[in-house]
């Protein structure tokens, strides 16, 4: 296979030196000249009319400078189907709807000022659950739609219907069926930075917002609108990313603070920053879809998948947002995870007064997993056969269409299994420990590894710009969010253009100056941005070598004197120094210019730095600056039929765990965990690392411990005390890795995605191995002491 | 009410004048200027604010200012040595891929910091103990259990180097 020089090495992340030293600035740390503190009122029923508010005592507070409500601001319509509101007026939805805002020079004034202001609401009666919200009669969360038009239900009008084959037909041929019911509940993305911004406006009427997002560009687009509604309209917004404390989907859409941020800097004339607390960060911001799945399975005699029928509903929240997309992505794995003939995928999106989602970490993905994985196992059980040999008989192969329409090309899913299934001891494990409460589960994952068009454009843009001395700045559209995008494109740009990692410095987070980017999602990041930076290499080689065939032998000439000026018994080589090179004959590897036909001659050998000099630096000069955009080759899914290649390649993984079982607590205790992740090829190995560790441990939370808990719209546990992320003595077991490399033609160096595929099959792998532990399987997560002592009760 | 507090911070003798509710993490972040201790949570669940106070690892969204009087603080800040050298618990972290977002940086090395020494060389168990206060999203803590490991060796080699 190809070697590399700095690909799939352990050179240090570009920022981890500042990080280290707490120079690294969040959003939490900026300042701007004048800043003013916001801090946001947030409704106190989950379903009320507003009847009025009262702001003039908060507005008579010392200190005070702004106080916003829907009332006395421009209406800003937000989210994609504009069914949501910056601030709310006549109706709350939810308890996080943003009733009113203050601006203030310092935070305590703020916050006093938002006690003050009094609200009267007549409370009404809410819907809490999608089964609730249908009923006949039950209240209308939103009476209107966009338009204005009445409302005669609580559904959302983004429906997901996939059909391939004909399902009740194979559900007719089949020898075996599995039939169960599924759910998973709200999940807090729980970075460990919070969300935050700074707006602030030039004397232009242009806006700056520093601000943590994923999508900067998206963002402007959408805080351009809210200019518009403004009376701003083609005034511009610039979006500028400071370091972020981790994402992991929160920056996918543009939120209500970031809108009532603007609001009050347009009326104060001043910058204002609002930093969510931590409570803020659980209650006021958008946490994974919930889902409830109805799935049935079913194969022939032999053990090969014929159907797939799954229903899922999905409670929407007060308004829209990208949780009401995840079908979307849902459709990946439910229609090609493993080779299905017939499919059919539906879903029910319904509006309740409950908090509304947006993107988490495999949107959608880990929710369908969780339902097809664990399903799975149940439909291997009725056939009798052992669930690793049942996923290796379907298993998805290389160069294969699926019935979404899906160009698989590679493939390393078998790798995937059967590495798994031998670090595991499958073999000798499964169905035999179950007198120890001890057992093993796996469980695989099937997601997008060369992005995903889910918009029109799916294009990353990458500038590189060279100085004097041969540094290179690689300016990227892309954004770092704590999972190695710059290591990646780091290492990328040097071994595609010739020079080392430490001549490189990564640019990003700024839409006045880096390249449109679509955004940092689908674990695109690395994908996009580093092809991107392949193609602007390599118009810069071409670049330098036409100006090297100008400047090579004179360069060389020139160090010869020199050395002869310091050494006068060096003897000048009998070279053709007045050679004009073909640009065909160079090459150039960690800073050095040499001829392909003499790599060893240590005479021929110019730096980067000083063939750039040379041109720049005369009559008619020229310096290089070289740019790319790439779109991948992929598709946008039909809006009818969602069929499509929505992506370039596909990755996939499986995980597996061996669990032990307290018989007397219910507690499941993890021994021994394995993930294989077919990864194309490993660009930064400190990076992947971390990521599918760090995935792992989120997906064994989501498995075990993870519960946004609400009773009646409210959250009840927006703190770290009532909602459990693991810490390091919690991960007392061996988690094992292993990077599968498949070399994809069309991923950077051959590698695909890998920011969101961690956490994917985690948790079915743990029920599964629960299910083997001690024979009952736990369909709700997470999978508490509590299900568990239940479970084991009502099967004695 | 405000006091004028006498405390020594990263080496230096310093006085501020402060709130009686302030937390010494508003005092170092607000006054100080010293943002690389974070504010995470605010209640002492996730030690993003970890600092060390005569020693010992605290968070500092919970220890009031006044408390800190003639006592000796260090920040992240201040384990930079003198021409911006990192210290080697802070290069161990870089070399071993112990940092992702680095939210949760300052305070792991501050409490990785207080383990080592107190406990020149921990086991497995004790470095995860040593850092059950600091929450981490994004590493699932390997890598910053093998950096510290590896910060173990590099505070061992430098106070071999300082002997000789």
């Amino acid at each position: 296979m190809q070697e590399f020089s700095f690909i799939g090495t352990e050179t240090p992340r570009p920022d981890a030196a500042d990080k280290a030293a707490g120079k690294a600035l969040y959003i939490h740390d900026l300042s701007r000249p004048g800043m003013l503190y916001g801090k946001i009122k947030f409704s106190e029923y989950a379903h009320a009319r507003i009847k009025s508010i009262d702001t003039s005592r908060a507005e008579k507070l010392p200190g005070v400078r702004a106080v916003v409500t829907g009332y006395n601001t421009p209406e800003v319509r937000i989210g994609f189907i504009r069914d949501n509101f910056a601030l709310k007026k006549d109706k709350v939805r939810q308890f996080r709807d943003e009733v009113a805002a203050v601006a203030a020079i310092d935070p305590e004034i703020a916050e006093e000022a938002v006690d003050l202001i009094h609200v009267e609401y007549e409370e009404l009666p809410g819907v809490f659950s999608p089964e609730e919200a249908l009923q006949e009669g039950a209240p209308l969360v939103h009476e209107v739609d966009v338009r204005g038009r009445p409302k005669t239900d609580n559904r959302v009008p983004v429906p997901w219907k996939f059909v391939s084959g004909d399902v009740e037909k194979a559900k007719e041929k089949a020898a075996y069926w599995a039939e169960s019911h599924f759910e998973t509940p709200l999940i807090q993305q729980s970075c460990m930075g919070t969300a935050g911004c700074i707006a602030e406006f030039d004397l232009q009427n242009n806006l700056l917002i520093h601000t943590k997002t994923q999508i900067p560009f998206l963002a402007q687009n959408d805080f351009n609108r809210a200019l518009a509604a403004l009376g701003l309209k083609g005034k511009n917004s610039r979006v500028i990313v400071p370091t972020l404390g981790g994402s992991f989907g929160t920056g996918l859409d543009t939120h209500g603070y970031e809108y009532i941020a603007i609001l009050l800097a347009y009326k104060t004339g001043r910058p204002v920053k609002i930093i969510l607390t931590r409570e803020e960060e659980f209650t006021a911001l958008s946490p994974r879809q919930p889902s409830k799945s109805h799935i049935i399975q079913g194969c022939d005699g032999e053990g090969k998948l014929l159907f797939r029928d799954i229903r899922m509903v999905l409670d929407n929240g007060a308004y829209t947002s990208w949780g009401a997309t995840t079908p979307s992505v849902m459709m990946l794995p439910i229609s090609s995870l493993y080779r299905v003939p017939n499919v059919f995928f539906e879903t029910a999106i319904v509006y309740t007064n409950n908090t509304y989602c947006q993107a988490m970490r495999g949107y959608g993905n880990p929710q369908a997993a969780w339902a097809l994985e664990s399903n799975l196992d149940e439909l291997a059980e009725k056939a009798g056969m052992d669930p690793y040999e049942f996923r290796r008989k379907n298993a998805n192969i290389p160069n294969d269409i699926t019935p979404m329409g899906l160009h698989i090309t590679t493939c390393g899913l078998k790798e995937c299994l059967d590495t798994v299934a031998d670090k595991l001891q499958w073999r000798e494990k499964r169905g035999r420990e179950s007198g120890k409460a001890r057992g093993v589960g796996m469980a695989s994952l099937f997601h997008v590894g060369g992005s995903g068009r889910v918009y029109r454009s799916d294009g990353s843009g990458i500038i590189l710009k060279l100085d004097d001395f041969g540094n290179v700045s690689v300016i990227s559209g892309g954004i770092e969010m704590g999972q190695g995008f710059g290591v990646a494109l780091c290492l990328a740009t040097a071994e595609a253009l010739g020079v080392t990692p430490d001549k490189v410095t990564v640019i990003t987070g700024d839409t006045a100056t880096c390249p449109w980017d679509v955004g940092t999602h689908a674990s695109r990041g690395a994908f996009t941005s580093c092809n991107a930076a392949i193609l602007a290499s390599e118009k810069a080689r071409k670049k330098i070598f036409e100006l090297a065939s100008e400047h090579f032998m004179s360069r060389v000439k020139s160090k010869m004197k020199k050395q002869k000026r310091k050494n006068p018994d060096f003897e000048i080589p009998d070279l053709d120094y007045e050679r004009i090179c073909d640009p065909t004959e160079f090459d150039m590897r960690e800073n050095m210019l040499f001829l392909k036909e003499e790599p060893k001659n240590a005479y021929l050998r110019v730096s980067l730095g000083d063939i750039l000099r040379a041109a720049h630096y005369k009559e008619q000069g020229t310096m290089v600056v070289t740019e790319a955009f790439y779109d991948p080759c992929n598709q946008m899914i039909d809006a009818k039929t969602c069929h499509g290649n929505l992506s370039a390649t596909y990755i996939f993984g499986t995980q597996g765990a061996e669990v032990e079982v307290d018989l007397d607590t219910g507690q499941v205790k993890v021994l021994n965990f394995v993930a294989a992740h077919d990864v194309g090829q490993v660009l930064s190995r400190h990076a992947i690392r971390g990521q599918i560790y760090g995935g792992v441990v989120q997906g064994i939370g989501y498995a075990l411990a993870e519960e946004y808990k609400t009773h009646k719209g409210k959250n009840l546990n927006p703190n770290f005390l009532d909602y459990k992320i693991f810490s390091a003595p919690d991960i007392d077991f061996p988690i094992e890795i292993e990077c599968v490399e498949t070399h994809d033609i069309e991923g950077p160096f051959g590698a695909k995605g890998v920011g969101e595929p961690g956490l994917v099959p985690t948790a079915p792998a743990i029920a599964n191995a629960v299910y083997d532990a001690i024979g009952v399987r736990i369909k709700s997560l997470p999978i508490t002491p509590e299900k568990v002592l239940k479970a084991l009760r009502e099967r004695t | 009410m405000k006091k004028e507090i006498h405390f020594r911070l990263n080496g230096y003798e310093v006085a501020a004048e402060v709130e009686s509710h302030k937390m010494l993490l508003n005092v170092l972040r607000e006054q100080f200027h010293l943002t690389g201790t974070k504010e995470g949570c605010g209640q002492g669940e996730c030690g993003a604010c970890t600092v060390l106070v005569d020693g010992l690892n605290v968070d500092s969204c919970l220890y009031p200012a006044f408390e800190v009087e003639g006592k000796s603080v260090t920040t992240i800040e201040g384990l930079v040595g003198e021409g911006n050298v990192l210290h080697p618990i802070q290069k161990a972290f870089v070399e071993g891929g112990g940092i992702q977002c680095g939210f949760c940086t300052p305070g792991m090395i501050m409490s990785a910091k207080a383990l080592l020494d107190e406990t020149p060389d921990p086991d497995e168990a004790e470095i995860k103990r040593g850092i059950s206060g600091n929450l981490c999203r994004c590493t699932g803590y390997v890598q910053i259990i093998e950096s510290i490991e590896k910060a173990k060796e590099f505070v061992q080699a430098e106070s071999a180097d300082e002997t000789d």
